[in-house]
């Protein structure tokens, strides 16, 4: 290899600070295909049904764009990009507000096969997931909501051919509709991180119930699910321990912060646009200083977030050692950004953005929803403080 | 000019400080050798003690300084603001009575923009100016003015016609401070340091040729000024030098240096020391405190995501792409960063952060920083100026109703 070879590996293997004009493109043509299928009257439309998503719409961005599979191998049928081309996604999904089964697929589901399997078990599974024709998800938080895995109790016991699941798993993102459940499990009479495995498991097999949660955000659906006895084989190998569980739950992490920053970034052009137009005291009310102070704080606000989404997810990208401290400050940024923003959102629109007919309050409940998903800002700080070694 | 390549500007910027470096010569010896060869601000005209080389290979030339230890030109102050405005607005005969001088260091230069009653507005100035007969008669204050204690000449934007409208009413000259009309008195500061002074214009006088630019065009020059101090608040650091740094020159240097660097030794505080929080909080204890930890890691948060703001500026920049808002918003940030520094540092110093110099922890930089940090919201354009300009140019808002249109004389003025 002759030195420029080198010193151009060596720039890949360094954090980026600006996108790549082909990852700008790639953005282009996700901003496109949804402002084509996914205006706010689909969005309302799908918030209000059971499945929450469109299958044809869901089949499009798989066949066409790729999306479930951008950061999966092409060796097990993905298109071979990697998390930040993930993060551009969601940053998309999260401005449009798409109702689809994308984090739970791409994002929790992928990620956790792409950490723990054996390559005979990515090369099973992971096709159908890059090609959109399956819809997967992870289970990790139970009914107390905690999400430090050490607090885990579904329990899976050896049985003949595998494993015997049971316990209750809740907060499972589109887990409704999934037709494969990675769950998060541990070996009988451990605790803390000790003994901790993912287990698969048909979403439709004997001894599994599911049952859709009634949740504020209509946009991400949530399930409750009982398993008592269900069969389930183990994802990878039980001597993998914790640390895929957590490294998946990083990453997702780091994807929720780039969706947050997408959605901050619709709700501040929306507080923008109503704030030039709107007329009070004979003047638009983005000409007063409280207004327009707002506004920059705004703007302010989500660079900020916008800043620590993106290096969260390049910093993993180059495996540096400090990524999972990112993770963590990322999504604390951005989820205070994000439910500020939206808060800030509605006080500009006064009493119309505080109406079911204006779109404002769909950004805030999925503010409200991300925030505590994938555990608060205050619980991220304190990872952050302690993955810092304070 | 521009189809010299880097090689040759190389071969020839090694050659000259082959034959005529020496760390033994005084600073104005070779300062002057500087100016006269072209080769200490190559950037510049060369008609105008330069060689006319586009900044790339400026770089390459300050390269090969750095590379032997050869000294700069002078550069410290607003001199180099002074030099940027004459470059462009000055007469002949301005730019051949003051630019030498800036480059060897032989005159100290100031800035007289901010006044008592004129601080955001800085088009607001009253300080007058009336022309009698081959010179204009100055009267006024100004305030937050760098050096002038030292300095030779000053920069000054004052009023010279009342029924023009606010911006069209000023002019621009060049002042020579050794001159009795002028009164420079050190402005003490809340945390104790004097960095700055405030300047009494007492029938001081300016000859009729030191006028930059034309009569009523002063704030467009000003403009200029303005615009070469955020530029120079981003450019490019000095490259560190190679080699020991002995000689008679380097001493003479280094004495410049901390003549110029005195006053602002509390600037690291001022900015609110986020470096120190971590072993602040360990060496106290405070970070077993978990409310303590969620404070410093929402500051750390944030600092972070100012530093990676400001580098993404930074590569858009270099890629050529159009400037986001990001790099509108350092400022901003910074303030936000140092505020919730000193909110922090007190959080983890508790009631010690009743003392303050010896008695106080880390011989005095923590009360330092308590009591520097509401500077940074204010100096170059407060906060609610900075929001403004957010709000204005990068979210494209409406302005505010101006009530300062019309005659100058007219407007309401502290």
């Amino acid at each position: 290899m002759n030195t420029s070879e080198e010193s151009k590996v060596e720039a890949r293997r360094r954090v980026q600070f600006a996108f790549t004009d082909e990852q700008e493109q790639f953005r282009s043509a996700i901003r496109r295909f949804l402002s084509d299928r996914s205006p706010t009257t689909e969005v309302r439309r799908l918030m209000a049904t059971d499945e929450g998503y469109d299958p044809a719409v869901w089949r499009q961005m798989s066949e066409e764009l790729a999306l479930p599979g951008i950061h999966v191998p092409e060796q097990y049928g993905g298109a071979g990009f990697g998390i930040v081309e993930l993060c551009i996604v969601t940053e998309e999904l999260g401005r449009a507000l798409l109702c689809a089964p994308y984090f739970s697929t791409a994002v929790l589901a992928a990620n956790a096969i792409l950490s723990a399997a054996t390559d005979a078990q990515k090369s099973a599974l992971l096709p159908a997931i890059a090609n959109g024709t399956r819809v997967a998800t992870l289970a990790v938080t139970e009914s107390d909501g905690n999400w430090d895995p050490a607090g885990i109790k579904v329990v899976a016991t050896p049985d003949s051919d595998g494993y015997c699941l049971d316990g209750v798993k809740s907060f499972v993102v589109d887990g409704h509709v999934a037709d494969l459940l990675i769950v998060a499990a541990r070996a009988p009479k451990t605790t803390g991180l000790a003994g901790l495995a993912l287990f698969t498991i048909d979403a439709n097999a004997a001894g599994v119930e599911r049952r859709l949660l009634e949740s504020m955000d209509p946009t991400r659906k949530i399930a409750r699910i009982d398993f008592r006895g269900a069969h389930a084989q183990v994802l990878g190998s039980l001597d993998n321990g914790a640390e895929p569980i957590l490294r998946t739950l990083d990453r997702a992490a780091i994807a929720l912060a780039n969706e947050m920053v997408g959605g901050a970034q619709t709700l501040l052009d929306s507080a923008v646009s109503y704030a030039k137009l709107r007329v009070q005291f004979g003047r638009a009310i983005g000409s007063f200083q409280a207004i327009k102070h707002k506004l920059a704080d705004m703007l302010l606000d989500v660079e900020l977030a916008k800043s620590a989404a993106y290096y969260a997810a390049q910093a993993s990208a180059v495996d540096d050692p400090e990524w999972p401290a990112f993770a963590s400050l990322a999504k604390a940024a951005a989820s205070e950004t994000y439910l500020h923003t939206a808060a800030e959102c509605i006080q500009i629109h006064g009493g119309i953005g505080f109406t079911w007919d204006n779109d404002t309050h769909l950004w805030f409940k999925r503010a409200k929803s991300s925030e505590v998903f994938l555990g608060q800002p205050s619980y991220h700080r304190e990872l952050l403080m302690q993955r810092w070694g304070v | 000019m521009s189809n010299v390549s880097e090689a040759e500007v190389r071969a020839e910027v090694r050659e000259w400080l082959a034959a005529n470096w020496d760390p033994e010569m005084s600073l104005l010896e070779w300062r002057s050798k500087l100016a006269d060869s072209g080769w200490g601000m190559p950037q510049w005209p060369k008609e105008w003690y330069g060689r006319g080389l586009p900044h790339a290979l400026a770089r390459v030339v300050e390269e090969e300084f750095a590379n032997v230890g050869a000294v700069r030109a002078a550069s410290s102050g607003v001199r180099l603001l002074a030099a940027a405005t004459l470059l462009e607005h000055g007469s002949e005969e301005q730019k051949k009575k003051f630019l030498r001088r800036i480059l060897t260091g032989e005159d100290t230069w100031c800035q007289f923009f901010s006044e008592p009653g004129s601080g955001s507005d800085l088009a607001g100035a009253t300080t007058r100016a009336d022309l009698k007969g081959d010179f204009w008669i100055v009267n006024g204050q100004k305030v937050w003015t760098t050096s002038a204690h030292h300095a030779d000449h000053g920069l000054l934007l004052a009023r010279t016609d009342w029924d023009a409208p606010k911006h069209e009413g000023l002019s621009y000259f060049v002042i020579n401070l050794k001159q009795p009309g002028v009164d420079v008195q050190p402005l003490k500061q809340m945390n104790g340091h004097a960095s700055f002074n405030q300047v009494f214009f007492t029938d001081a006088k300016v000859p009729k040729e030191n006028l930059v630019g034309r009569v009523g065009e002063g704030w467009k020059v000003a403009i200029t000024t303005l615009a070469h101090e955020r530029r120079g608040v981003e450019a490019m650091s000095a490259l560190p030098r190679s080699g020991s740094p002995k000689g008679r020159i380097y001493l003479e240097e280094r004495a410049e240096t901390q003549k110029a660097n005195q006053p602002y030794t509390w600037y690291p505080q001022r900015a609110g020391r986020v470096d120190l929080i971590i072993d602040r909080a360990k060496e106290t204890g405070a970070n077993k405190d978990p409310y303590v930890r969620q404070e410093i890691a929402r500051l750390m948060t944030l600092a972070k995501c100012a530093e990676w703001t400001a580098r993404r500026a930074r590569a858009a920049q270099q890629q050529g792409r159009p400037q986001g808002p990001e790099g509108s918003l350092g400022k901003l940030a910074a303030s936000h960063v140092a505020r919730g520094c000193a909110r922090v540092h007190t959080l983890i110093t508790g009631t010690d952060a009743m003392l303050t110099g010896r008695e106080s922890p880390r011989e005095g930089i923590i009360a330092e920083i308590l009591v520097s940090v509401p500077a940074v919201s204010i100096a170059g354009g407060t906060d609610e100026i900075q929001r403004n300009i957010i709000a204005e140019r990068v979210l494209d808002l409406p302005k505010e109703p101006r009530f300062d249109t019309g005659p100058f004389r007219n407007v309401r003025k502290n």
